[in-house]
Formats: C-alpha cells, structure tokens, sequence
C-alpha cells in the first residue's frame, strides 16, 4: 500500500460552551507510517487525546464540531457511517486509555469483555474466541491466565488491568494502536513493564502505535517520530533524533528543561515554563505560547505557521531564525550549566 | 455463602420479634385505646368490660398477652377478630392474598415495562424537546396522588361514560382468576395502571440520571471503542449497570406492596386484599387484625430485602461474599 497508513489533514476539533467556542484541536495534520511510532507530547489541555478521540469518532459530545479529515487506508474515517466507522473501531485501529481503574466495565468478567470484542468483528466460535483471549491474556503477561480469563477487574491491580486493556485493544490485530497516556495512572516500576510490553508487542506483530504522553521520558524511549502539542496546534514535529538533539521550539525547550537528569550537576531548582496555558477560547492571534516564552519580539504577534525552517523535515512553529534558536537554546535548556561556566 | 444465608436468616426472625414487639406494645399499651371500650358499646357498665377483657384475655400480664397471640398466630392459627366475631384473622389474610397479588403483580409488570422504556427514551433524547417532555410527564405521575387518581379513574370510567365507552367494564370488586379470567383482567386494568403511575414516573427519573451518569463513565467509552453497536453499548453495557439501582428499589417497593402497601388502591377500586383487609381493621381498632397484618407485611418487606442483597450481588460483582 502506498501513502501513509494513517493521516490526520488540517483536523479541527471545537466545542460550543456558555463562554464561547472551545477550540481544542486547531489545524493538526499528522501522518502515521506502517509499523512506526508516533509520540504526541503537550500538557493537559493540549488537545492531544482530542486529536486522538476524533480519530476514533469517540467523541459524542452533541457540542463538538469537527473539520478537517483523517484518512485510513484511504478512506476518510470523518466521512463513514457509524456502522463503518465501527467495523474499523477495535478492527482496524485499537485504543488503550489513560485509567486502566475505570476503563473496564466493573461487572463482567474480562475475558467476556475481550471475547465481546472478538466476536463482534470475527465470526468465530465462542470457544475460539476464549482459547483465543487466553493466549492473548498469557502474551500480555497475565500469570495463570486459565483463571484469570474469569475473575472480574475488581480482582484485578491497576498494572493488570492495563494489560488486560491492552490483550483488548490488540485482540483483533489492529493496524493501529493508539495509547491514551497508557502510563500516567500507573506505578513507575509498572510504567516501565507497561512501555516494554507495548514494545514488544509492536515488534512481534508490526503495529503502529500512537503513543499519547506528557511524559518526555516516554517518548525518549519509544517513539519514531514525535509532535509537541501546545494549546491545540502541534508547536514542532520530527525524529525523535532531531527533537532531542536539535529541539527548534521555545516551548520544547521548557518541557525538555523540566526533565530531571541524573547524568548532569543538579541544578538548585528544577526549571519550569512560567504561567499557564493560555485559555482555548480566546487564544491570542499570534503564537499562543508568546505569553510564556523568553524570546518573545514583534513578529511574534503573528501566527508562526508550522514549517521545515531547519532543511531536514523537522517542522517547527517559532519565528525565531536558526542562528537566533541557536545562540538561546542551550541557555533556555540548561539555565545552570550556563551559568557556571566561568 | 451458607453462612451468609443462616446469619441472615436470624437476622430476619430478629427484626420480626423485635417489629412484632413494637407494634403490640404501641397498640396494646397505647392510652385511649381499649379493646374492650370498642367491643362493649356505648356507655357499658364496669362488669361488662370487666368481663370482655376476661374474656379475651386483656386482664393478664402484657408479655402473656403477646405470647398467646404469638402462639394464635403461628402455631394454632386461631386468632379471632375483635370487631366479627368468629372470624379467624390468619385464614381471612390468607384469602386476601390472591388479589393483592394480582393487582401488585400486574402493576408491577406494566410500571417496569414502561418505566424502562421512559428512562431510556429520555436519556437518549437528551437536548432535544422529548427528554424534558417526558421527564415532566413522569413528575405528573409522581405527584398525582393515588387517591386522588382512582377516584377520578372511577368517576370517568365507572360514571356517565360506563354506558357507552366503557360498558364492558365489570363494576368495582375483584373477580377471581378462578371463577372468570377475562372478569379479572377487565377488572384490574385500571387498578394496575392507576397504581403504576406512581411508579413509572418515579423509576424512569431514577433510570434516566442513572443512565446519564453511567453513559460518560470510561468503560462506556472503552465499549464503543471496541466497535460495538450503539445498541449493544446501550442495552449490555449502560443499561445493565444503570439496573443496579432501579432492581434494588423494585425489591423494596415490591415487597411493601405485596405485604399490604397498596392500601389506597384497594380501597378506591374495592379490591378486597391484604391492603382493603388493614384498612378496615385500622378503622375498627381491630387489634388481632392490625397485628397479624403487620407480621405478613414485614415478613415481606424483609424478604423482599434478602432477595435484593442476593440480586445486587448477581447484578454486581464487587459486592459478592467471597
């Protein structure tokens, strides 16, 4: 197949409320390769599980007004029927969200939850969709998955439950998994089992995954490519390589200074990004991290579009010219590295 | 499980002493009210009354006063009303049973039946027109009281229209399943719609903010994630945890009707069941009525409530005796 395997084009995602129109997801385009592994990185309220949502058709909010496409395959997921939306829906793309705790329906066993979703797409037999959830129950790493086929979440701990929603969104073999924050209502040391058990089930059957996270650790260690959210518009977008290493956007620049690393001299305090996010529903019309950022000049009261400014395929959204990013970003990054030098 | 079962079990017997207790004592030791007083007539001599409590025992101490009523009740089963002589208080409920069953049984079919179908139809018409449309409708039905609502039952049906409309309506009573089906079933039609109302504009409110809630819980996301019809998201996954709620107020409101609760209803169509029955021994100050009407009605209501606890466990799984 040619093209991407997912893409998401000029995608537009508002909700009417008594203030006004919220507009959560603002001109996103986005495209997913086969086998790939895509991190979206932004704060709460970035429009990440949004863009994500609409993907799905999730969203039943009678207030949310949506524009834009997202092709699959090809076809344009937007334009289908429920009933062909919902053939793709745990078939072709599955989902895996943020709070395993309630993401399964307290009273039925979860291997009925699992096999529901099996026989709703296969026509398979209600003894090989079982023998079926117990081999996926075992490879998401359920020990005596025999039994636990039957035992209700309840019984369940956080850390299994995920993998229970996991054996679920994979169940069908989808092209496409997407994971809301997969991690974020975990223990850390769940964390880490979690990530690698995605990762090994994206290895074993070719998956591509989105990866949704506010973590920068997380997509440090699993994704491809990445995209930076902020305030409903994607900020900057590339390798993981080229984010890391050469990261164009102030706004990156913070989330990365805000990470604490134990391979660099401590600094006296943790670095944040001041103030807060600006609010949806009257963003201002030029960048909407300008409030927020350090660099800030005139031109900044125009809206950066979303550009290859470095010559590589790494797009950014900040006015700022190469030299200029250059000269303050290792200051923005590392504020103490700077500063003790002589 | 078995444990479970016995310790309830005593509790059960427990709560009926103690409400047997309770009830004996507010009637029996309740000043102003005399039996004897009731039974003798107007202005009796003091020999008269002395000789009627003799006779029925009012002079012995109160706790052998419950005992030998206790002991009428459930081991001889001769208790005899104060007020008709020689009629046998537990042979006389046990043939008021049939109809309260009837009218509760069929009432409740109509008012769950319905009840599910206005919850559901208003949730899922949510933000248009028909969601607050039915919701007052059902709070119509709440407020109407039932007295009030059978009388005008029977004033319309029962009245200038009983010649023409609804000529083929038996007149108010209860007919036996027995003796004539197609009788009895005309004559409870209005009866089971007058005392559903009540209830269906109650249930389907409840219903209907269950089903909201539930509707933006995660699991229903995760159930049209999985690609499920909206049908099936509806009935296996929000509908069926919205029940929890709505089957343990039906057990209780059941079980209060079938122990006696629909009083109002009984009296405004005639219908002379358990409910007709504690009217009319209220009216008299028949006491051995009062007292074997309350023993049948608790014993109902709490086995109405071990029925709800075993069904809220099938219904919900994190509440199960491990």
């Amino acid at each position: 197949m040619s093209g991407p395997l997912l893409e998401i084009r000029n995608l537009t995602v508002s909700f009417r409320t008594e203030d006004g129109l919220v507009r959560a997801v603002d001109d996103v385009s986005l495209t997913l390769n086969e086998g790939e592994t895509l991190g979206i990185v932004g704060e709460s309220g970035s429009g990440k599980s949004v863009t994500m949502m609409s993907v799905m058709r999730l969203i039943t909010d009678p207030n949310a007004q949506f524009g834009g496409q997202v092709l699959y395959k090809g076809s344009d997921l937007m334009a289908l029927s429920q009933d062909q939306i919902r053939s793709i829906r745990g078939a072709g793309i599955g989902m895996i969200f943020q709070d395993p705790m309630t993401s399964l329906n307290p009273v039925y066993k979860v291997g009925w939850q699992i096999e529901e979703q099996i026989r709703e797409h296969e026509n398979v037999s209600k003894q090989a969709a079982r023998a079926r959830v117990i081999d996926l129950l075992t490879a998401v790493g359920i020990p005596n998955a025999r039994e636990r086929v039957d035992a209700y979440p309840h019984q369940f701990s956080g850390g299994m439950r995920q993998r229970v929603m996991i054996a679920m969104a994979v169940s069908c073999n989808p092209d496409v998994l997407i994971a809301d924050e997969p991690t974020t209502a975990l223990d850390v040391t769940i964390q880490a089992q979690i990530l690698s058990l995605i990762k090994k089930l994206r290895e074993d059957f070719g998956t591509a995954v989105v990866l949704i996270t506010h973590d920068m650790g997380v997509v440090a260690d699993m994704a491809d490519r990445i995209a930076v959210m902020y305030a409903g518009r994607i900020v900057e977008q590339g390798s993981r390589r080229d984010l890391f290493y050469g990261p164009q956007h102030p706004y990156t620049w913070g989330l990365l200074g805000s990470i604490a690393r134990l391979d660099r001299p401590r600094p006296r305090r943790l670095s944040a990004i001041p103030g807060v996010p600006p609010s949806l529903i009257r963003l201002p019309a030029g960048c909407a991290f300008a409030d927020r950022c350090g660099h800030r000049f005139e031109r900044c009261s125009e809206r950066p579009e979303l550009l290859d400014r470095v010559g590589n395929g790494h797009l950014d959204a900040c006015h700022l010219t190469i030299e200029q990013k250059q000269e303050v970003r290792d200051r923005t990054i590392h504020p103490e590295l700077v500063e003790e030098k002589p | 499980m078995l444990t479970f079962v016995v310790r309830r079990t005593l509790w059960t017997v427990v709560v009926m002493f103690v409400i047997t207790v309770v009830v004996f004592v507010i009637f029996f030791k309740t000043p102003g009210v005399d039996p004897a007083r009731a039974i003798a007539g107007r202005n009796p001599s003091p020999q008269v009354l002395a000789e009627i409590r003799a006779q029925l025992g009012l002079n012995r101490p109160l706790y052998v006063q419950y005992g030998v009523m206790m002991k009428k009740i459930f081991i001889t089963r001769d208790l005899v009303s104060y007020s008709n002589q020689g009629t046998r208080v537990v042979q006389e409920i046990f043939a008021a049973v049939p109809a309260t069953l009837s009218l509760v049984f069929g009432a409740a079919l109509i008012w769950i039946v319905m009840a599910i179908l206005m919850g559901v139809a208003a949730a899922q018409l949510r933000g248009r027109i028909w969601d607050p449309a039915l919701m007052v409708l059902a709070l119509v039905g709440v407020s109407a009281p039932v007295f009030w609502l059978g009388q005008v039952v029977n004033l319309i049906t029962q009245g200038k229209l009983h010649s023409s409309v609804f000529s083929w309506l038996p007149p108010l009573g209860y007919t036996s399943f027995t003796t004539n089906p197609v009788i009895w079933f005309e004559g409870l039609i209005f009866p089971w719609i007058t005392l559903s109302i009540l209830y269906i504009g109650f249930y389907a409110r409840v219903l209907r903010a269950n089903l909201l809630e539930v509707q933006t819980e995660d699991y229903v996301r995760t159930a049209r994630a999985k690609g499920l019809s909206e049908r099936r998201v509806l009935m296996r996954h929000t509908l069926r945890t919205s029940m929890i709620t709505f089957v343990s107020l039906f057990g209780l409101d059941f079980g209060a009707l079938v122990g006696g609760g629909a009083i109002l209803t009984e009296v405004v169509f005639g219908i002379h069941g358990v409910g007709f029955l504690t009217y009319e021994s209220l009216t008299n100050l028949d006491l051995p009525v009062i007292i074997a009407v309350v023993i049948y009605g608790a014993f109902f209501i709490v086995l109405a409530n071990a029925l709800v606890d075993i069904a809220y466990a099938w219904l919900d799984p994190r509440v199960r005796p491990t």
